[in-house]
């Protein structure tokens, strides 16, 4: 008996989906002519989500701009969608290459793999990489040189830093965010070589609970600016420097991605941010796709020289010579007299040579 | 009366279904976007066309094992939280049998499957001898036991396994249950042959409780631990067995995410939701077999459709979450509304 009820459970709800099912069908065939207007861009966020404040805003800041300036239409001209799991990498994928759009920036190297075989079944669909190197030559792979900035911001810690103590506070220990790590501390230790830096990964990019935990140590432990390359997770580290802001103490915070200003107000404790204009990258590519020069199977680089990396416009707490400093050292790593670590090992053989 | 009872069954979850769709549109009503658009898309997107079936079924195979997982520790009257922890657990396990062991496909498939089962099993019994033995609340060390999942995979897969991109190394193509035929006749979905795996596990499932005298000492255990007891039945040595194969479900749940969907495992940053996902499922199925592969149908075409809802109507796929939720929600309800009309019919006899 049980078994029969259940058989027509399974009838009536399949029949209700397939029936629903009948009544769309992809809309807007328009396949991607040379005119520019023809031309559709979209992007998949990684699992932090199109408002996390940095990385894949960033992106969808990049992409809006674009889309405005060559009067697209949001939701058919460009678009986003957000992934939940990382199991949305891959349907998201090919959801907007199945609606024809014209190219697909997967946002973060969470993505590499899911693009890389994305790209290998779609061989017409035309994809780009953000952070990450994938085989395919129908992918574009836009990395940036997040060391050279890093070392920047590292500089100014270096100088301003009262307590000869600063701090890191990462997302998830791997190859890029150290290359965030390294980059900092030989900018600080360049400036200061004296100074101490403590470092601590989250293991989270989404946890602002635990940035603002690492923060309080740090703040705790005598730390008075903490550098954070922890996407959602670094809103804590903010909360926190706040916080201490709010009952009289002298800290801040080095923000990441973005010219993260905003995110220190009221009470203004923002010192600079490594801005990484994945906006720029974005941009860039897509016009460039859009122009008939899609740089499919190359390694798109964005460093210092391509102003892909580099310290926020908004600069009013920063000292005079630490600005210089600043100005001076950015010459020197364009012109590759400073050669800016990315690894553990690399950061070693830099500070043995400062001595 | 008994046949009112079955109609009940049947209702309850239709009832909460349309339920839920209905005031799921509501609420994008009051929220400014347009329902009927948005289930059309949710709809296409479960089902409309070879491409979203594929990847509809290959959501289903994990919820279905993690249901059957939740489902069948319930008959023995236990709540295992813990099958999101079993199913990670299982996953790497398969994971890492994928990776090191070199073996024909036929040895290899089963070899990964089955560790991942072990492991899983293994993960279960722990709180059910803290609960055989110290009567300690499995509610609480399964919860507990999740979090020492993540973290244990995550700091192994750090230490020993790690390749570029915060995951391990792909497992062997002997070892994978990806198959190229199934994704071509799916215009490149992922579906995978995991499927049959779940299957097959909710067959087992029915077969173990329903047909063998272990199932029966494992229900009579769960509808009255005393009595069970008094008729000498080994109550101790039931509870331990059913956390166990019920966690040897969850961690099959997680070799089809290591086996099938990703072929490899990443760090996590927080739980997958499929474990606690299968709450949902075993509550919507009435603990029965084929209720949780309905069930479990139903919940794995709302995630997948949820994509092209946003997709195409651009309302968030959070809402979908709201809506799973409101079902879960009257299911939970009509459970009361059925005690209700019980306790009156029963109260009308005597």
């Amino acid at each position: 008996m049980k078994k029969k009820l259940g058989l027509v459970v399974t009838a009536m709800l399949t029949a209700g989906t397939i029936l629903a099912g009948c009544g769309n069908s992809d809309d807007g065939k328009s396949s991607g002519g040379d005119a520019k207007k023809d031309f559709k861009v979209a992007m998949v966020t990684d699992t932090g989500g199109v408002d996390d404040k940095s990385f894949n805003q960033s992106a969808w800041e990049g992409l809006t701009k674009f889309g405005k300036d060559n009067s697209l239409e949001e939701g058919k001209g460009y678009k986003y969608l957000q992934s939940t799991a990382q199991s949305d990498y891959k349907p998201n994928l090919n959801s907007l290459i199945r609606q024809k759009y014209d190219l697909v920036f997967g946002i973060g190297f969470l993505m590499g793999t899911d693009v890389e075989t994305v790209a290998k079944q779609q061989p017409d669909a035309k994809l780009a990489i953000v952070d990450m190197v994938v085989k395919g030559d129908n992918v574009a792979n836009i990395t940036f040189s997040e060391h050279e900035g890093s070392f920047l911001v590292g500089l100014i810690a270096g100088m301003q830093t009262t307590s000869n103590k600063v701090g890191f506070v990462g997302g998830v220990n791997s190859e890029l965010i150290k290359k965030f790590e390294n980059g900092f501390k030989a900018g600080v230790k360049t400036a200061n070589p004296d100074a101490e830096i403590l470092v601590q990964y989250a293991e989270d990019f989404n946890k602002a609970e635990k940035g603002q935990q690492i923060a309080n140590t740090f703040y705790e432990q005598g730390a008075d600016i903490i550098y954070h390359a922890a996407g959602g997770t670094g809103m804590g580290v903010f909360t926190e420097a706040k916080n201490r802001k709010k009952n009289g103490e002298d800290v801040w915070v080095i923000g990441v991605d973005r010219d993260q200003h905003e995110e220190g107000m009221p009470e203004n404790v923002t010192l600079t941010s490594m801005v990484k204009r994945v906006d720029q990258a974005v941009y860039e590519v897509s016009e460039q796709t859009a122009a008939g020069k899609f740089p499919g199977g190359k390694i798109v680089e964005f460093g210092l020289k391509q102003d892909g990396v580099g310290i926020a416009p908004t600069q009013e707490n920063v000292k005079e010579d630490a600005l210089k400093s600043v100005e001076d050292f950015k010459k020197k790593i364009i012109a590759g007299e400073v050669k800016v670590p990315k690894t553990d090992a690399e950061f070693e053989e830099f500070v043995k040579n400062l001595k | 009366m008994q046949n009112k009872n079955n109609k009940m069954k049947l209702l309850v979850p239709l009832v909460s279904v349309f339920f839920g769709l209905l005031i799921g549109g509501i609420i994008m009503l009051v929220s400014g976007y347009r329902p009927i658009e948005a289930y059309a898309a949710l709809f296409e997107g479960m089902v409309g066309g070879p491409y979203y079936i594929g990847e509809t079924v290959r959501q289903m195979s994990p919820l279905i094992l993690s249901g059957l997982a939740v489902a069948f520790a319930f008959r023995t009257g236990l709540f295992n939280i813990g099958v999101e922890g079993q199913l990670l657990v299982g996953w790497l396990a398969a994971v890492y049998v994928g990776v090191f062991v070199d073996a024909p496909a036929i040895v290899h498939i089963p070899l990964a499957i089955l560790a991942a089962g072990v492991a899983g099993a293994l993960w279960g019994a722990v709180p059910g001898i803290l609960k055989a033995r110290f009567k300690v609340h499995e509610v609480i060390t399964t919860i507990m036991m999740n979090y020492i999942a993540l973290y244990s995979t995550n700091e192994i897969i750090r230490n020993y396994m790690l390749a570029p991109g915060e995951r391990t190394e792909n497992v062997k193509e002997t070892a994978s249950l990806a198959s190229p035929f199934l994704q071509s006749i799916t215009e490149y979905s992922t579906l995978h042959y995991g499927i049959i795996v779940a299957l097959i596990a909710a067959v087992i499932m029915w077969f173990l409780l329903w047909r063998t005298t272990m199932g029966y000492e494992l229900r009579a255990v769960g509808f009255n631990q005393h009595a069970s007891q008094y008729a000498g039945i080994n109550v101790s040595k039931n509870i331990v067995l059913s956390m166990a194969i019920s966690g040897a479900f969850a961690g099959i749940a997680g070799s089809m995410e290591g086996l099938g969907t990703y072929q490899y495992m990443t760090i996590n940053a927080a739980f997958t939701g499929v474990g606690f996902d299968g709450i949902a499922v075993a509550l919507l199925g009435a603990n029965s077999a084929i209720g949780v592969v309905l069930a479990a149908a139903l919940f794995g075409g709302l995630k997948i459709g949820a994509l092209n809802m946003q997709s195409i109507a651009g309302v968030p796929t959070e809402l979908v979450g709201v809506v799973i939720a409101l079902i879960i929600f009257f299911v939970a309800c009509s459970y009361i509304v059925h005690w209700l009309m019980n306790r009156v019919s029963k109260g009308g006899k005597i």
